[in-house]
């Protein structure tokens, strides 16, 4: 199960999987890297778990998960003792308005804001829709300026579901954020979350009669870097792109990867100009191109993208890897999940790379965070 | 099942036996057959009373906007909820309901 090929820098995965949550820890404490790593789980067994979550604000150390069950629906739960004991499974705290008409399907994102926010904590749900809480995770609001949007009527859900799923603020108490939704596209808002304007100028919808409409495009991930948080990468149901104003307009960074289609996008946590992705062949055949699995690494803000493939298997390789199963963590640390329930990660910036675990159920988030149980 | 076994609760007492399955039994304190009063009444109301009782198990049942969730399913004196009329279908004192999770799922 485990490598001892310099994989495990320290630190704790929180992988999500269809049936359950996992924690992955390097067993050697994050010593040198050789020891492997040991896998807690499952929690939540029999449940998907598509958003995890690690909070270290004002002292805090919690995990966030929200498992799904197929029959008794979905819950919000946390634990302050890396995953030996988890909040009660009467987390109900999630609920729409009852004049919405909308029900809690499931949560894709969890969010915690950033350090000038310490007690604020964002959720993408299905139906689309953005949950705040304000007080740390006690209550939650569904966010109205997105709830009673005028778009809703005309959203049509992806694959998945009509999910909001990615999150990106500028950091500020009250600013900026843009928020994307399979399959209706970017949204952002400029006042704290009481407006939002579609911002999709350049990104296509294959799938649509009209290739660029003003929304209705079908947005699998955006990430960004704090320092330069205007800059957007975006990687598209079809289309990788750039934006270097918020979302205004985009551009195609789609230079030298064998597809643009594809699921996951991540940052480098150091460097602004760094980003990971892992395409897939096509719409209809979601798995690595040539039966290769490759990571696609750009270090020069999306002119050029590069192969990463050392210690990644290149034949027979037909992988999936979903949208939030790709993370990052400081310094160089790349971690991603297979649907076919394999786990692997990088300490060098992705150049090479290990096998932390496989034989899991299918991997839908992977979270890694720097701290463990102790 | 044989003649004379009794599965639901007492008639006379206004009460409907509620049998739930295992992964619901943490929260009604390990029983899976819950007592309840108010028949004859719609399921939905005795389901309501249910979650006077157990509320983490009505939420697990019915969603925030009331309606059965969709891999649920409810057996009044053995016949699916689903095929009579939902969550308006009659409970007679002293009748059993049946709560099942769906042959669905992955």
């Amino acid at each position: 199960m485990a490598s001892g090929n310099g994989t495990n820098g320290g630190g704790t995965l929180l992988l999500g999987t269809t049936k359950g949550a996992f924690l992955a820890r390097p067993r050697d404490g994050g010593g040198e890297g050789d020891g492997g790593w040991e896998l807690d789980g499952p929690h939540f067994p029999g449940e998907e778990v598509y958003a995890m979550a690690y909070d270290d604000r004002a002292g805090r150390s919690r995990l966030w998960a929200a498992p799904h069950s197929p029959f008794w629906g979905t819950t919000l739960r946390f634990s302050d003792d890396f995953g030996a004991n988890w909040s009660g499974k009467a987390e109900r705290s999630v609920r729409f308005p009852e004049d919405s008409g909308l029900s809690l399907k499931r949560v894709w994102q969890i969010q915690p804001g950033s350090a000038r926010e310490p007690d604020v904590i964002r959720l993408g749900v299905e139906p689309a829709c953005l949950f705040i809480s304000h007080d740390a995770g006690e209550e939650w609001e569904a966010v109205e300026g997105l709830l009673n949007h005028p778009h809703r009527e005309r959203w049509v859900g992806g694959a998945g579901g009509l999910c909001l799923h990615t999150i990106v603020t500028d950091g500020e108490p009250g600013g900026r954020a843009t928020i994307a939704i399979s399959a209706a596209g970017a949204y952002r808002s400029d006042d704290g979350g009481a407006t939002w304007a579609a911002r999709n100028k350049g990104v296509r919808a294959e799938f649509l009669p009209d290739k660029h409409p003003e929304f209705g495009q079908c947005v699998h991930k955006i990430v960004h870097h704090p320092s330069n948080p205007g800059r957007l990468f975006l990687q598209n149901h079809w289309g990788l792109y750039r934006s270097d104003d918020w979302g205004d307009s985009w551009t195609d960074i789609a230079n030298g990867v064998p597809s643009d289609f594809g699921f996951a996008m991540a940052m480098h946590p150091g460097d602004a100009d760094t980003v990971y992705i892992v395409p897939l062949e096509s719409d209809g055949f979601r798995c690595t191109p040539e039966a290769k699995l490759r990571v696609y690494r750009t270090r020069d803000g999306g002119a050029s993208w590069e192969a990463l493939t050392e210690g990644l298997p290149q034949r027979n390789a037909y992988e999936t890897v979903l949208r939030d199963a790709l993370d990052t963590l400081a310094p160089g640390q790349v971690f991603f999940g297979t649907r076919s329930g394999k786990v692997y990660a990088s300490r060098d910036d992705g150049t090479t790379w290990g096998l932390v675990c496989e034989g899991l159920p299918p991997v839908v988030c992977v979270k890694a965070c720097a701290a463990g149980r102790g | 099942m044989p003649a004379g076994t009794q599965t639901g609760a007492t008639p006379g007492a206004g009460l409907v036996r509620v049998t739930l399955p295992a992964a619901l039994t943490e929260f009604t304190g390990g029983r899976s057959k819950v007592d309840v009063p108010g028949a004859p009444a719609p399921v939905g109301e005795i389901l309501a009373g249910l979650g006077a009782a157990h509320p983490d198990v009505h939420d697990r049942l019915i969603t925030e906007r009331g309606r059965l969730r969709p891999h649920v399913n409810i057996f009044v004196d053995g016949e699916n909820i689903r095929f009579l009329s939902g969550l308006d279908t009659p409970v007679t004192d002293g009748a059993e309901v049946v709560v099942l999770p769906a042959v669905s799922g992955g």
